[in-house]
């Protein structure tokens, strides 16, 4: 399945979770709820089709084909 | 009538002379930004000879080929992040931008930043307003990035922003404050914290800032570009602490003619 990842086409397995994905592009192992399984913090957010999914939805949120995902983090600015 | 003082009024220039916002106490009145760094590690012994307490970063898409996490820094150094929208020339995309730094960072305060265009990088107006108002709805805590007008700066305040944060020059000059009076004037209506952002060059910059009786001092450039950025910081945070006390003290008032400080009386006569 195709989706859009952060302006680039991307390739995940059919109906894979926000979970999986922010998890296989940030090499973190993430709880149910979003949490890093480490214990410290994430720092990243995710866009799906220009709407915000908040964390506690990544788990239950499935990627569909055509999305377009921003995956963003803090970097040096300001 | 001025009456004599030993002691510093209320703390002032210690670790009690504290700012306030939204019932956070920061420990420094010098707010630092991230951008222009080289690296990593510069960039954190630059913030911690400043002693901010608070610090700006950007949100960019995430890439994996980037080395180390600016935020985990921060977060490592215990110094609160404020995540800005830089780069946003529309409400639509500032807000947007907010509602992605307050997610990923677990912060309800944001640096409202909305540009007009590329090459002066000053805030487009209208477009701030919009994104103020609509942030303020959506519970942010909003630090508006504005112009040095006071007029905007009090529609902003009535708006439900934080803090207004007047730029002494546009972005990365270093030219300093460019309108001393406006920023006086704007302290002097405001009664949320005013910040000076943007345009410091060099130390007596921010201790100018304090002295018009700003609350604190925002600043990036004219650290992490200094030849010496940890010097540099180091340098900013007695300029604020410097000028806070000044302000505090009271200057003498500007006069046209000298005025001894010797008395003339008493003089020796040389016959």
């Amino acid at each position: 399945m195709n989706i859009t990842l952060n302006g680039k086409p991307y390739a995940v397995r059919a109906n894979a979770s926000v979970t999986s994905l922010v998890s296989q592009i940030t090499g973190r192992e993430l709880a149910s709820n979003g949490q890093p399984a480490d214990g410290q913090r994430l720092g990243v957010a995710v866009a799906r089709n220009s709407e915000v999914v908040h964390r506690s939805h990544w788990h239950g949120t499935a990627l569909a084909e055509g999305d377009d995902i921003e995956l963003v983090t803090a970097i040096q600015g300001g | 009538m001025m009456t004599e003082t030993t002691a510093l009024p209320a703390g002032l220039g210690t670790d009690t002379d504290r700012l306030v916002i939204d019932g956070v106490a920061l420990s420094s009145r010098l707010i630092m930004g991230t951008g222009g760094a080289p690296s990593l590690d510069g960039l954190g012994a630059a913030l911690l000879a400043s002693g901010t307490d608070l610090t700006t970063v950007a949100m960019r898409r995430y890439s994996p080929a980037e080395k180390g996490s600016l935020f985990q820094l921060l977060v490592d150094n215990n110094i609160r992040v404020l995540p800005n929208t830089a780069g946003c020339f529309t409400a639509r995309d500032a807000v947007m931008t907010a509602e992605l730094a307050r997610e990923a960072l677990e912060t309800h305060w944001v640096k409202l930043e909305v540009i007009a265009d590329e090459h002066t990088l000053l805030p487009d107006a209208v477009e701030l307003v919009v994104a103020a108002e609509h942030l303020v709805n959506r519970g942010f805590k909003v630090f508006a990035y504005t112009n040095d007008d006071p007029v905007l700066a009090l529609r902003l305040e009535n708006l439900g922003a934080t803090a207004v944060m007047p730029l002494g020059s546009p972005i990365g000059t270093g030219l300093g404050i460019l309108n001393p009076h406006n920023i006086e004037l704007i302290v002097s209506r405001a009664s949320v914290p005013v910040v000076l952002d943007a345009g410091i060059g060099t130390a007596s910059d921010a201790a100018l800032a304090m002295e018009l009786g700003c609350d604190a001092v925002l600043l990036a450039t004219a650290v992490t570009r200094a030849q010496n950025p940890a010097l540099m910081g180091a340098a900013f945070k007695h300029a604020v602490a410097a000028g806070r006390l000044a302000k505090a003290a009271g200057r003498i008032p500007r006069r046209e003619h000298a005025l001894a400080s010797s008395a003339m009386e008493g003089r020796a006569e040389f016959l």
